[in-house]
């Protein structure tokens, strides 16, 4: 697709912008509709048993905002790091035929020093779970 | 002005039949899932609404609108209710850039059998189902529960693992095709089919598909027997069927997105382009169902291990040796 012209913009036959916008508020429309119907046809007894969140029967305990293992923020981290250079590599893909080998090198080498900073976090045991990771 | 009425209102038609079709398929993907889960068990599956249960999908849908909407107690009230919302949100609105057909001439215009051809809209699939962990985290961490907090987290932590691998897999296709819209991808493939070219990358792409839509054997933030239902355990009626529509649109579109990367997309001989398009996506969903029924679930430190220390290294060194070969030939 071409970018959208002014003129074009709000033309119905161009798969643009304002075709995308509209399907947008048509999908937020079933939901709401269907939220909608839930709310307005659904039972309403609530009771103080129904609400107790579910922990098997047994009477919950203490707050549920638990404190949550740490492996769980490093792999955030670590999918941060990836995925902008993930992005970086996107911009690189559209262009390959065009930047040639030189591209190609300097990509490969950008990959290069990806792959090193993987093997680094496995070799940390950034990547393990488990009971061993801990006592690492 | 006349031209800009018969325009609007042929593109309001095309996305009532896109969505009308989406839903539709999306019902009756769980029937054919429970029938064919049931077959593989040697029981009957649903039989009893209907000729076969074809009509337990409507009752079904009947069911949850009429069933009691609970919000359990100390539930964050705002995300709690937003966060079934987000899941059939994102699913639906990915098929927005799926093209279904090649463009059709009807009034002395050309009639695009796509909703939106954006120029980005791999980076706009990638970045809707980026916003998809948003609802299954923000859905376990409201309810105000241990279980559908672990299952958020898990959840989280897994849909982000195996994106890096699904954006990873899919550059090399990028390269090939020159483009990241995805019509031009699905134009790209004319004479032959990505996957008898990127193998590598078509295997990366299903595994992390499979993970991305929390399916069996990926299915640990949702696991029955050790988190009851996970993220979405506390909720009922119709929320916990918008979470139910997302899962079942989410198969959809990446089966229809396994078709237009890999498959051809929408070409096809004989058959009009929208019923190949059909075809495929039921195919990669019905495979989808058949490894539900065959494969156990995994541990979560191989959950992580298959991420991160094979599909991601594998999908970076695909990438450097397909640019080789690109520029080689």
């Amino acid at each position: 697709m071409q970018p959208v012209a002014g003129g074009a913009l709000l033309s119905p036959w161009t798969p643009g912008i304002f075709s995308l916008s509209l399907y947008t508020i048509f999908v937020l429309v079933i939901i709401t509709a269907l939220l909608f119907l839930s709310s307005w046809l659904g039972e309403k007894k609530p009771t103080p048993e129904k609400l107790r969140p579910y922990e098997c029967g047994i009477i919950p305990s203490g707050t549920a905002r638990l404190k949550y293992p740490i492996p769980f923020y490093l792999v955030a981290i670590f999918f941060l790091i990836f995925d902008v250079e993930a992005a970086f590599i996107f911009s690189w893909a559209v262009a390959c035929e065009n930047l040639g080998w030189a591209g190609w090198l300097q990509m490969s080498y950008f990959i290069f020093v990806l792959l090193i900073g993987l093997v680094y976090i496995w070799k940390k045991g950034g990547l393990e779970w488990g009971p061993e990771s801990s006592e690492k | 002005m006349a031209s800009w009425i018969i325009g609007f209102v042929l593109l309001l038609l095309k996305m009532a039949v896109v969505l009308g079709v989406l839903l539709l398929l999306a019902a009756y993907l769980v029937w054919a899932e429970r029938k064919l889960l049931a077959r593989f068990q040697v029981r009957y599956g649903p039989n009893r609404a209907g000729k076969f249960g074809l009509l337990q999908p409507i009752a079904d849908g009947i069911k949850m609108i009429t069933k009691e909407d609970l919000m359990p107690d100390g539930a964050d009230r705002f995300i709690f209710l937003l966060a079934p919302a987000v899941v059939a949100f994102t699913a639906l609105l990915m098929f927005a850039v799926v093209p279904f057909g090649e463009e059709i001439t009807l009034f002395g215009q050309n009639v695009p059998m796509v909703i939106s051809d954006l120029n980005v809209g791999l980076l706009f699939i990638i970045a809707l189902s980026s916003l998809g962990v948003y609802g299954v985290a923000l859905g376990g961490w409201a309810s105000n529960s241990k279980y559908s907090l672990l299952g958020g987290i898990r959840g989280a932590a897994q849909m982000i693992s195996y994106e890096l691998s699904l954006g990873l897999s899919l550059i090399p296709i990028v390269m090939i095709a020159g483009s990241l819209s995805l019509v031009d991808i699905v134009k790209a493939q004319q004479n032959v089919w990505f996957i008898f070219v990127q193998p590598v990358s078509f295997v990366i792409f299903l595994i992390s598909a499979m993970a991305e839509s929390k399916r069996i054997p990926f299915d640990i933030p949702e696991a029955e027997n050790e988190l009851g239902a996970g993220y979405h355990m506390e909720y009922s009626g119709m929320r916990f069927g918008l979470f139910f529509i997302g899962e079942y649109v989410h198969m959809q579109v990446l089966g229809a997105l396994t078709a237009v990367f890999f498959l051809g997309g929408w070409q096809g001989p004989f058959l009009p382009a929208p019923v190949w398009l059909l075809i495929k996506i039921v195919m990669v969903a019905l495979v989808m169902i058949w490894i539900r029924g065959t494969l156990p679930r995994l541990r979560y430190d191989q959950l992580m291990a298959i991420g991160w220390k094979v599909l991601v290294p594998a999908a970076l060194i695909n990438i450097v040796i397909t640019g080789a070969v690109i520029l080689i030939i």
